[in-house]
C-alpha cells in the first residue's frame, strides 16, 4: 500500500479528456532506460528537445521531451515528461507502451506528491495546500468505493474477495497447522476458486477497455476515396471549419480530430486521408496512416463515391457504410451530404445507437491503473495455479503469488489481510490438538 | 548520585523472564532475576512442547541471537519433528516433545552459569517509581531492590483465576497463588488492561493406559535441533501414542455442557480460536464425530501424559467420564484435572516497539502479559525486553527489529501495531516476507545483530564465522561452474533450450536439479560441507522469488526511515477521520511503514500524515 521505493511510476501529469498538450510524466529509477527504448538520444538532464516517441518501429507521436536527474526533479527522482499531442488516443498509446515494463506500473492518486515529500522536494507553502487536496482524493476514493461496491458488480467483487480469501485460507491452513487433522491436498479446490476469480477478472478487464472509451472518448473514423466528401461532412457535423476541404483530390494528408458529444458519449471523429493509390510519397505514408487509425478506431463510416464502390479494407460488422454527396444524388437512407446536411442526423443516431449498446457493457475499472492492477492479479494467479497443478507441495510459493494478487486487488476488494485468513482457518477447520 | 544495586531487574522466571535476564546479562547489564521460587524457573505450565510452525522459527531466531531456549530444547528434547518435512524450507518448522525436568534444568544450569545475573527468590508487591519513573522494586517481606530498568514478565499471574466446572480459585497457574499486590500496583499505572483466558487438559497416568491398542507417533528418524549450536539429540527419543474421541465422548460433554466452566457463564475471557477446549470443538463443529487426542509422556522417567487436544474446564467427574471413553483409557486415572484460566493482560499498544511501557519510563513488558500465549512468543518477547532495558540501563539507543528481518520483528509489530483480540500465537502466514524469514537462515539474519549486542557468545560467534567463510566459498567455486544448455542436456538436466550459459548457482534455481545432480558435473563440488550445500540449494529454490520481493523490502525499508516524532498530535490532523486520529493515538507509531499497518489506514491518509510530518520538521528545524 505505501508507495514502492524502487519502482518506476507514469501517469498522465495533465487532466484527462482532450487538450492542447497532454503531460505524461514518468519517474522513478528506471525512468531514463525506459524511456530510452522509444526515443532516440533522450535530452540531456534538465534541457529538453522535440523528439519521435517511437513504438514497434513506428511513429506514435512528435513530441517534447524534458529530463530531470535526481533529485532535482520534482519527485526527487529521475524524471522524464513527454509532452505530447493532447489527443487521449496518442497519451492511452504511450501510456500502453509503459505498461509493458515489468520494472514499472501506473501511479497511485497522489503518488508523484507523496514521493515529492519523502524525497523533501515541497516548501512549506507547497505543503500547506496539499490538505486540500488529499482531501478531495480520499472523497473522490470513498465514491469511487461506493460505486463499486453497490450494485451488480458489488456481488461480483464480493464474490472475488470470498474465493481469494477461501483459497488462501485453504492454502495457509495445510502450511501453518500441517500437524492436525486437514486436508492435506487442497489444490483442486483451490485452483477452482481461483479460475473463477480470473475468469471474472478477465471479463472486467474486457469491459474496462470500454470503460476507458467511455471516460476517454470513442474513436469514429470516416473513410473513402480522396474526394468523397469526408472532409465536408466533418465540418457540417462539428459545426467548426477543422479539416481543409478543397476540390482538390488528397488534401487531407494527416488525421484530423474533432471531439464531440454524441447522445451523451465523448466521439472523436477522424477525418482521414483519402485513401487511393498514390505515387506521391509523403501521400503514400497518408495513406497508409490513415488506414491504420480507421483500423484501430472504435467504429468506421465509409463514404462512398459509388454505390458499388468495395471498401479499402473489411469492415466490421457495426460499421456504417454510405453513399457520399448525397446531395448529387436522389436522397434515400443510403446517401448523406455533409453540403446539404441531409442524412446527417440519421448518421449521427446510428452512431449513438451503435456506440451506446457498447458503453452498456462498461466495466467499472477505469483507471488504467484499475487494469494494470486485475491483469498483474490475473497473471499472479494463474502462477499460482500451475505452480499447484505442477508442485502442489511448494503451497508456500503458491502462496506468495496467491498474496500478491491479493495485494493488487486491494483497491477492489478491500484489503484482505491475516487476520481475515486466519478468520476464516478458524472458521472451517476444527483446529488446536 | 542515585544508588542503584542493579542496572536490570526482571520479574518472573518463565519464559519471557529466563530469556530477558539472560539477555541483559550477557549484553553487560548487572540483572537481578526475581521470581517466586527458585524451582520455577522454566517451568512449562501447559504443554510438554516447544517449536512448531512460526514457533520454530521464534526459537531459532532467539538463539541465533545467543538466546538460551533453543539450547534448554534440545537438551531436554525427546521426540524431534520438523514440520512440514515435505514442503519448502521456508515454511518448515522444528519441533520437539520436552522432558519436562530436563527442560527446566538446563534453564536453570544456564542462568546459573550466566555472569552478571543473580536469582533471586521472592514475590515482588511493588515499585519503586516517582512521577511514571520506576527504579526498582519492593518485595513481599518489604526489602528493595533499585535498578534502572526492570523487565516485568509475570504471565498469567495477574488476577489470575482457575475455573474447574463451577469452582474457581484465585491462581497464577495450578498450584500458585496469583500475583495480587502487584496487579493492583499495576491499576495506578492507568494501563488499559484486557482479560483473557486459556485451558489445559487433564493430566494422566501413563501406568494406566493400554497402550498397546493405540497407534503411535514415532520421532523423526534424522532429528533436526533448533540451536545453530547442536547436532543430534542429548538424550533418548521417545514415541507418542494417539486416541480419538468418539460418539460416547461427544455425548458425555454435550450433555455436561451446562457445567462447564466456559459455557456455564463463568468466563468472560476471550480464548484463542486455535487451541479451543474440547467443549469449544464439540459445540462449533458438531458435524465431526471424531477428534484426534495425542498421549504425550511429559518426561524420560515420568509416568505423567499430556493428553493434547481435550483442554477442558468441565468439573473433575464429567472430565474422567469422557476420557474414559475413549480408546486405549477405558481404565485410566487423572493425576490432575484440566482446568481453564483467566488473566489480566496489557493492551500491548501501550508499549513501544522496544517493549518499553510508553507511559511509565525504564519499564518493559514481555510475555503472556502482552496478550501473547505460548513459551516460544514469551521467550522471543523476553530477548527483546532484555536487551532493550539492559541498553537503556547502559544510556544506549533502543534496537528495534523489523518485519524485513525477523519473525521476532513481525510479532512485536503485530502486537504494539494492532494489539490482540485473542491470545497471540505466531503463523507462518503472519510474516509477508516469509520466503526469505526461514528457520535455516536465523543466524545469517541474526547473529551478525547478536554479535554486535553482546548476546552471542565466542563459541556461537566462531561457528559462525566459519559456516559463512564456506557458505562463501562454495559460491565461490559455484559461480566458475558454468555450462549451456546444450551441455547440461547432454548431463541430463532439464532446462531450456536458449543458449544461456548458467553459473551452478543459476542452476540450482530450477526446480528439478539438486546439489547432488551438479557434484555429477563438477566432482569438485562435492568435498563441500553437507550443511552448507544444503543451506545453498535452500537460498537458490527463493532467490527468485526474493529478488523480486526486494522493491517492497525497499519500501518498507524508506518507510522506516520516516520516524514520527513521539509528541506528534494526531487528534490535529484535519482530514483524517475521528476513527484514524483515534487509532494512531492510541498506538503513536513510531514511522510511518508501522502508521501504515494500522487497520483501515489509506494511502491518502498516508501522505496527509507524511504532510504533517514534513510540516512538523520545517517549524521545528
Ligand atoms: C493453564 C494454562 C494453559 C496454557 N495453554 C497453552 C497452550 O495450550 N498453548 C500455548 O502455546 N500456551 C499455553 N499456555 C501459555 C504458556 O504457558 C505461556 O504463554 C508461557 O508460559 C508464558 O510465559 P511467560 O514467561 O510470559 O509467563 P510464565 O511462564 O507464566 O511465567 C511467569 C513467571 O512469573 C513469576 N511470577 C509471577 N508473579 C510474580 C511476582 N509477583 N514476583 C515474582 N515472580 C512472579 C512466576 O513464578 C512465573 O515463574 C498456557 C498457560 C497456562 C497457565
Amino acid at each position: 500500500m505505501s508507495a514502492a521505493a524502487g519502482d518506476t511510476i507514469f501517469a498522465q501529469a495533465s487532466g484527462t479528456g482532450r487538450a492542447g498538450v497532454s503531460v505524461i510524466r514518468v519517474s522513478g529509477p528506471d525512468a531514463f532506460a525506459i524511456c530510452a527504448n522509444h526515443i532516440d538520444v533522450l535530452p540531456k538532464a534538465g534541457q529538453f528537445k522535440l523528439r519521435y516517441f517511437q513504438a514497434d518501429g513506428q511513429n506514435i507521436d512528435h513530441l517534447l521531451v524534458l529530463t530531470f536527474r535526481s533529485p532535482n526533479s520534482f519527485t526527487g527522482e529521475d524524471v522524464v515528461e513527454l509532452h505530447c499531442h493532447g489527443s487521449p488516443a496518442v497519451v492511452k498509446a504511450i501510456l500502453a507502451v509503459l505498461t509493458r515494463y515489468p520494472q514499472a506500473r501506473p501511479a497511485e492518486p497522489g503518488e508523484f506528491t507523496r514521493r515529492a515529500l519523502e524525497n523533501n522536494k515541497l516548501d512549506l507553502a507547497q505543503v500547506e495546500g496539499l490538505s486540500d487536496l488529499i482531501n478531495a482524493e480520499t472523497e473522490a476514493q470513498r465514491m469511487q468505493a461506493v460505486r463499486i461496491f453497490s450494485g451488480q458488480l458489488g456481488i461480483l467483487v464480493e464474490s472475488w474477495r470470498q474465493n481469494l480469501l477461501r483459497a488462501a485460507a485453504l492454502i495457509e491452513v495445510t502450511i501453518d497447522f500441517a500437524d492436525e487433522d486437514v486436508p492435506v491436498d487442497v489444490s483442486p479446490e483451490v485452483s477452482a476458486l481461483m479460475a473463477q476469480v480470473m475468469k471474472g477478472l478477465s471479463t472486467e478487464i474486457a469491459g474496462s477497455y470500454v470503460a476507458e472509451r467511455v471516460r476517454n472518448g470513442f474513436e469514429v473514423a470516416i473513410i473513402g476515396a480522396p474526394n468523397a466528401g469526408k472532409s465536408t461532412l466533418l465540418n457540417t457535423i462539428s459545426g467548426r471549419d477543422v479539416a481543409i476541404t478543397s476540390e482538390v483530390a488528397g488534401t487531407t494528408r494527416d488525421v484530423i480530430e474533432v471531439r464531440m458529444d454524441v447522445n451523451g458519449l465523448p466521439v472523436t471523429l477522424l477525418d482521414t486521408a483519402g485513401i487511393r493509390d498514390s505515387a506521391d510519397e509523403i501521400e503514400k505514408v497518408g495513406v497508409q496512416r490513415a488506414i491504420e487509425r480507421a483500423q484501430q478506431a472504435d467504429l468506421r463510416v465509409f463514404l462512398k463515391s459509388t454505390l458499388d464502390e468495395e471498401p479499402p479494407f473489411a469492415l466490421s460488422q457495426d460499421d456504417i457504410s454510405l453513399l457520399g454527396k448525397g446531395d448529387l444524388h436522389v436522397a434515400q437512407d443510403s446517401t448523406i451530404s455533409g453540403k446539404s446536411g441531409d442524412g446527417v442526423d440519421r448518421l449521427l443516431a446510428q452512431i449513438a445507437e451503435i456506440l451506446s449498446a457498447r458503453a452498456a457493457n462498461v466495466g467499472t475499472a477505469t483507471h488504467l491503473r484499475h487494469r494494470h492492477a486485475m491483469e498483474a492479479a490475473c497473471e499472479a494467479l494463474d502462477q499460482a495455479r500451475s505452480v499447484l497443478d505442477q508442485n502442489p507441495a511448494s503451497a508456500e510459493i503458491a502462496a506468495e503469488y496467491l498474496r500478491y494478487a491479493i495485494r493488487k486487488l486491494d483497491s477492489l476488494i478491500g484489503r484482505v489481510d491475516v487476520e481475515m485468513v486466519l478468520g476464516e482457518i478458524f472458521s472451517q477447520f476444527c483446529l488446536g490438538k | 548520585m542515585k544508588h542503584h544495586d542493579f542496572d536490570v531487574i526482571v520479574i518472573g522466571g518463565g519464559h519471557a523472564g529466563a530469556e530477558a535476564a539472560h539477555t541483559a546479562a550477557r549484553a553487560g547489564a548487572k540483572t537481578a532475576l526475581v521470581t517466586l521460587s527458585l524451582d520455577n524457573i522454566g517451568v512449562m505450565s501447559c504443554n510438554p512442547a516447544i517449536g512448531g510452525l512460526g514457533k520454530g522459527h521464534l526459537v531459532r531466531e532467539i538463539d541465533a541471537l545467543g538466546g538460551v531456549m533453543g539450547i534448554a530444547a534440545d537438551r531436554s528434547g525427546i521426540q524431534f519433528r520438523l514440520l512440514n518435512r515435505r514442503k519448502g524450507p521456508a515454511v518448515q518448522g522444528p519441533r520437539t516433545q520436552s522432558d519436562r525436568k530436563l527442560y527446566r534444568a538446563a534453564m536453570a544450569d544456564l542462568l546459573g552459569k550466566t555472569p552478571n545475573l543473580a536469582i533471586i527468590a521472592g514475590e515482588v508487591a511493588d515499585f519503586i517509581a516517582k512521577d511514571d519513573n520506576v527504579s526498582g522494586v519492593v518485595l513481599a517481606d518489604g526489602s528493595e531492590i533499585r535498578a534502572k530498568a526492570v523487565v516485568l514478565t509475570t504471565g498469567t499471574f495477574l488476577r489470575g483465576v482457575i475455573h474447574i466446572g463451577d469452582t474457581r480459585m484465585a491462581g497464577g497457574r495450578m498450584g500458585d497463588k496469583p500475583s495480587v499486590k502487584l496487579a493492583e500496583r499495576i491499576d495506578t499505572f492507568n494501563l488499559p488492561l484486557g482479560r483473557l483466558k486459556t485451558g489445559t487438559p487433564p493430566r494422566l497416568d501413563g501406568r494406566t493406559i493400554n497402550w498397546e491398542s493405540l497407534e503411535t507417533q514415532p520421532a523423526d528418524d534424522d532429528p533436526v535441533m533448533f540451536s545453530f549450536l547442536s547436532h543430534k539429540p542429548f538424550v533418548r527419543q521417545i514415541a507418542c501414542g494417539i486416541t480419538h474421541t468418539n460418539e460416547k465422548t461427544h455425548a458425555i460433554i454435550r450433555d455436561n455442557l451446562s457445567r462447564s466452566a466456559m459455557y456455564g457463564g463463568h468466563i468472560e475471557g476471550i480464548g484463542p480460536r486455535y487451541c479451543p477446549s474440547i467443549e469449544d470443538k464439540i459445540v462449533r463443529f458438531a458435524d465431526k464425530s471424531s477428534h484426534q487426542v495425542f498421549l504425550e509422556p511429559e518426561g524420560l522417567d515420568d509416568h505423567t501424559i499430556y493428553p493434547n487436544g481435550i483442554s477442558t474446564s468441565l468439573p473433575a467427574d464429567v472430565q474422567q467420564d469422557y476420557v474414559r471413553s475413549m480408546d486405549g483409557l477405558e481404565n485410566v486415572s487423572i493425576l490432575q484435572p484440566g482446568y481453564a484460566i483467566e488473566y489480566d493482560f496489557v493492551d500491548p499498544r501501550a508499549l513501544g516497539p522496544d517493549l518499553q511501557v510508553k507511559a511509565v519510563k525504564n519499564l518493559y513488558f514481555a510475555g503472556q502479559i502482552n496478550g501473547t500465549t505460548g513459551y516460544e512468543e514469551a521467550a522471543a518477547q523476553g530477548y527483546v525486553a532484555g536487551i532493550n532495558a539492559a541498553r537503556c540501563a547502559m544510556g544506549q539507543d533502543a534496537v528495534i527489529f523489523s518485519r524485513r528481518d525477523s519473525y521476532i520483528g513481525v510479532m512485536i509489530d503485530d502486537l504494539v501495531t494492532r494489539g490482540v483480540s485473542e491470545p497471540y500465537r505466531m503463523f507462518t502466514s503472519r510474516a509477508e516476507f516469509r520466503l526469505s524469514l526461514r528457520a535455516d537462515n536465523a543466524d545469517q539474519r541474526l547473529t551478525p545483530l547478536g554479535i554486535a549486542l553482546g548476546t552471542v557468545g565466542e563459541a556461537r560467534k566462531h561457528a559462525f564465522d566459519t559456516k559463512m567463510d564456506q557458505i562463501t566459498a562454495c559460491y565461490a567455486q559455484l559461480n566458475t561452474c558454468q555450462l549451456t544448455p546444450s551441455e547440461g542436456k547432454k548431463h541430463g538436466l532439464n532446462m531450456n533450450q536458449d543458449g544461456q550459459r548458467r553459473t551452478a548457482v543459476e542452476l540450482l534455481a530450477f526446480p528439478d536439479i539438486e546439489f547432488t545432480d551438479l557434484e555429477q558435473i563438477w566432482p569438485q563440488l562435492a568435498d563441500h560441507d553437507l550443511q552448507v550445500k544444503q543451506q545453498i540449494n535452500r537460498e537458490a529454490q527463493y532467490a527468485a522469488y526474493i529478488a523480486r520481493q526486494e522493491r517492497d523490502v525497499l519500501a518498507l525499508k524508506r518507510d522506516e526511515a520516516q520516524t514520527i516524532p513521539k509528541d506528534m498530535n494526531f487528534m490535529e490532523i484535519e482530514g483524517l477521520s475521528t476513527e484514524l486520529r483515534q487509532k494512531l493515538t492510541k498506538v503513536q507509531p513510531r514511522d510511518l511503514g508501522q502508521a501504515g499497518r494500522i487497520d483501515g489506514m489509506t494511502p491518502a491518509a498516508l501522505t496527509l500524515i507524511l504532510t504533517k510530518l514534513r510540516q512538523y520538521q520545517r517549524k521545528s528545524a
